[in-house]
C-alpha cells in the first residue's frame, strides 16, 4: 500500500467527519424548528360550546347570522377571533346551525330570506334552507354545527375550518 | 498618480475588481443577442424594486390581524408618499409576473433551455413558481375580506389532496380556524421564506448564466449536439464576441427603465390596489375574489365539471410543474429555432389564449349570482295586470332575479328571462319554477301555489311586447 492511499483515506475520512457533524448538527438543530412549526398540528384548540343569547330572541322559521369566539383565540386575533354561522329556528326546541362556508371552496354563502336559499357569491352555488344542494357546483350539504338548549339559552359548538 | 487611482488600486488590489468582477461584468456574448433577451434582467431589477419597496413597508407594516389593516390604512393615506411605495409594490408584483412569464416564454420558444442550459430551465421554474408564491402570499397580507377569504379558499384547495387534507389545511391557516396565527405565518412565508429561497435561486441562474454564457439567438436548421455545443459556442464568441457590459446590456438597461417608468406611472396615477373592508369573518356578505394573476384559476374551478374538480384542483398544479421541469429532459438537443418548432409557437399561443380568456371570464364571473340587483325597470310591469305584477315582485324578492336578467337587470346564472314568454308556454314555466334544474333549486316547498302561478303568469306575459317601450335589452348592468 503506498502512501497516497493512506493520505487518501485519511482525506477521505476527515471528508466524512465534516459532513457527518454537520449533518447531525442539522438534524438536532431541526427537531424544534420543526415541531415548533407543527405546534397547531400537535396542540389543537379544542372545540368547545359558545352561547348564542337566550331561546327567545330567535324567532321560529328564521335564519339569521350570529357569531361567536373561537376557542381560545390569541390576543392579537382582532376580528378574526369570531366566527360566524347561519342559525336557523326550526321550530320550539329544535335550532340548525350552518357553517358560512360553502362547502365547494369556502366562500361565504348568503341567505337570502325571501328565496329561502343560500347563495354563493363565488362561483354560485346554491343550497335549500335544510343546508342541502339546489345547485352549482358544492359537492355536498353546508356543514353543520352542534348546537343544544341550556338554561334556555341557545348554544353552538365550535368547529374548525371544514373541508370538502 | 492621482488619488483616486490610488485608492482604486487599494481597492482593486483587495477586492479583486480586475481580476474577477471586470471579466464576469464584460463577458464576452454573442453579438446577435438582441432585443427578445431583455426580459429575464427586467425581472430581476423588479424584483430587486419589490425587495427595496417591501422593506420599506415592513417599517410601518404590522402583521398582526389586530392592527395590519390599520397599519395599511396608515401607509396608504398617511405615511408621507406612503401610497407611492405600496402602489410600487402592487404594480411591480403583476409587472414581475407579467415579465417572468414572459420570459419563461422566451426561453422555451427559442429552445434555449436545451443542452447545457437545463439547470437554468429548471432554476427557472422553481423562480416561477416562487413568484407566483409571492403573489398570493402578498394580497393576503392586505388582510381585506378578499385577502380573508382567499385563505379560506386556498385552504378549502389544499384540503383536496387525499389522505393529508386535513393536516395540510390545519398547517396552512395555523390551527383549526382563520385567527391570530394565519397572518403572521402568510407573513413570515412572504418576507422571508420565499425571498430567501430567491435569492439563492437567483443567484444559481444568474451563475449558470454566467457560466454557460447567454444563449445564442437560434438558426433554423442549426442543432444542438451536447457533442459539439461547447466547441460551437466558443467559435462563435470568438468569431462574433462582444462584452456584455455595456455591447448588450444597454438594451437590459433601456427595457428595465421603460418597465420602471411604467411601474411608478401606474402607482402614481392609479395607486396602489384599493383596501377592501377589512377582514371580518362575521361580515359574511363579501364577495372574494383573486387578484387578477389567479382569476384563471378562480374562472377554471367554477368552468370546470364537478366530477372533475378533485383532479383539477390537485393534479393542475402538479402536473404543470412536473411538465415544466420534464421540458428540458423530453427535447434536450435538436433544433432551437421556432421556425421549425411550430408545436411550441402552438404552446405558447393557446397558453396565452386561454389565460387571457379565462382571466377574462373570471372578471365577468357571469356564474356567481347577483346578490345585490336593480329593481326591475318599471317600463317593464307598466300595463300588467295586479296577477302579474304580484308576480313580478316574487321575482325580485324570492331569488329570481339574483340568476336570472331581466330587461337588463339581475344575475347572469341562469338563462336571460326578458323574452321567455316567447320561448316557453305557461305550463313550462309553472312547472321549472315547481322542480327546478339542474343548476335551479324547486320552489314547490318555498312558493305557496298562488304565488306560483303568478309568478308564471308574470313570466309568460314577458313575450317582448306587452311592455309599452320595454325594449328588452341583452347586456347587463354590471
Amino acid at each position: 500500500m503506498s502512501t497516497t492511499d493512506k493520505v487518501l483515506s485519511r482525506r477521505k475520512f476527515l471528508n466524512r467527519v465534516v459532513l457527518g457533524m454537520g449533518g447531525a448538527a442539522a438534524a438536532v438543530i431541526s427537531v424544534p424548528i420543526v415541531a415548533y412549526l407543527l405546534s397547531p398540528l400537535i396542540n389543537p384548540a379544542k372545540n368547545v360550546w359558545r352561547d348564542l343569547g337566550p331561546v327567545d330572541s330567535f324567532k321560529v322559521g328564521e335564519t339569521i347570522a350570529v357569531a361567536f369566539e373561537d376557542p381560545s383565540p390569541l390576543p392579537w386575533a382582532g376580528e378574526t377571533a369570531e366566527t360566524a354561522a347561519w342559525l336557523r329556528r326550526v321550530d320550539q326546541t329544535t335550532f340548525t346551525a350552518f357553517a358560512v362556508n360553502c362547502t365547494h371552496l369556502g366562500c361565504p354563502v348568503n341567505w337570502m330570506p325571501g328565496a329561502e336559499l343560500f347563495l354563493c357569491p363565488c362561483h354560485g352555488g346554491v343550497y335549500y334552507k335544510d343546508g342541502t344542494v339546489a345547485g352549482g357546483p358544492p359537492p355536498r350539504p353546508l356543514f353543520e354545527h352542534e348546537v343544544r338548549i341550556q338554561d334556555d339559552h341557545v348554544q353552538i359548538m365550535t368547529r374548525g375550518l371544514q373541508v370538502g | 498618480m492621482s488619488r483616486t487611482r490610488r485608492a482604486y488600486e487599494w481597492l482593486d488590489r483587495r477586492l479583486g475588481i480586475s481580476t474577477v468582477i471586470r471579466p464576469i461584468i464584460e463577458h464576452p456574448v454573442p453579438r446577435s443577442v438582441n432585443w427578445w433577451y431583455v426580459f429575464g434582467s427586467a425581472t430581476l431589477i423588479i424584483f430587486v424594486v419589490q425587495v427595496v419597496t417591501g422593506v420599506a413597508l415592513a417599517f410601518s407594516y404590522v402583521p398582526s390581524p389586530l392592527s395590519a389593516y390599520a397599519s395599511l390604512e396608515f401607509i396608504t393615506n398617511d405615511a408621507t408618499l406612503g401610497h407611492i411605495v405600496r402602489g410600487i409594490h402592487y404594480w411591480g408584483a403583476s409587472a414581475m409576473i407579467v415579465l417572468v412569464t414572459i420570459h419563461a416564454a422566451r426561453v422555451f420558444l427559442t429552445g434555449s433551455f436545451k443542452y447545457p442550459r437545463e439547470m437554468n430551465w429548471l432554476t427557472g421554474v422553481m423562480l416561477l413558481v416562487l413568484t407566483l408564491g409571492m403573489g398570493f402570499t402578498g394580497q393576503l397580507l392586505r388582510w381585506d375580506q378578499d385577502a380573508y377569504w382567499a385563505v379560506v379558499v386556498a385552504a378549502e384547495q389544499v384540503g383536496r389532496v387525499p389522505l393529508i387534507g386535513g393536516i395540510l389545511v390545519q398547517l396552512v391557516v395555523a390551527g383549526r380556524t382563520i385567527g391570530g396565527a394565519t397572518l403572521t405565518r402568510f407573513y413570515a412565508v412572504h418576507v422571508f421564506l420565499i425571498p430567501s429561497l430567491m435569492f439563492t435561486l437567483i443567484g444559481v441562474h444568474l451563475y449558470l448564466v454566467i457560466h454557460h454564457g447567454i444563449s445564442e439567438p437560434p438558426t433554423p436548421g442549426e442543432l444542438v449536439d451536447p457533442d459539439t455545443y461547447e466547441e460551437h459556442y466558443e467559435e462563435i464568441l470568438k468569431k462574433d464576441g462582444v462584452p456584455f457590459w455595456p455591447d448588450a446590456v444597454w438594451r437590459d438597461a433601456v427595457f428595465a427603465l421603460a418597465v420602471g417608468a411604467i411601474v411608478l406611472g401606474l402607482a402614481i396615477i392609479y395607486g396602489p390596489k384599493e383596501l377592501g373592508q377589512q377582514a371580518d369573518p362575521t361580515i359574511i356578505q363579501a364577495f372574494p375574489r383573486p387578484d387578477w394573476y389567479f382569476l384563471w384559476l378562480f374562472a377554471l374551478l367554477a368552468l370546470s365539471p364537478p366530477s372533475f374538480e378533485n383532479i383539477l384542483i390537485v393534479g393542475l398544479p402538479i402536473l404543470s410543474i412536473v411538465v415544466l421541469v420534464a421540458v428540458p429532459f423530453l427535447a434536450p438537443d435538436g433544433e432551437r429555432s421556432p421556425r421549425r418548432r411550430p408545436w411550441a409557437i402552438a404552446i405558447v399561443g393557446i397558453g396565452a389564449l386561454a389565460i387571457v380568456l379565462l382571466i377574462r371570464e373570471g372578471q365577468l364571473a357571469p356564474w356567481s349570482p347577483d346578490l345585490n340587483p336593480g329593481p326591475i325597470p318599471a317600463n317593464v310591469t307598466a300595463g300588467l295586470t295586479t296577477s302579474q305584477q304580484e308576480g313580478a315582485v316574487i321575482f325580485q324578492q324570492h331569488g329570481c332575479i339574483n340568476c336570472h336578467t331581466l330587461a337588463g337587470v339581475g344575475g347572469k346564472r341562469g338563462p336571460e328571462l326578458t323574452t321567455v314568454g316567447e320561448r316557453l308556454s305557461n305550463e313550462q314555466i309553472v312547472w321549472r319554477v315547481l322542480n327546478g334544474a339542474t343548476n335551479m333549486p324547486a320552489y314547490n316547498t318555498t312558493l305557496t301555489p298562488d304565488q306560483v302561478t303568478q309568478l308564471a303568469d308574470f313570466l309568460t306575459a314577458m313575450n317582448g311586447e306587452s311592455a309599452p317601450g320595454g325594449t328588452p335589452q341583452t347586456s347587463g348592468t354590471r
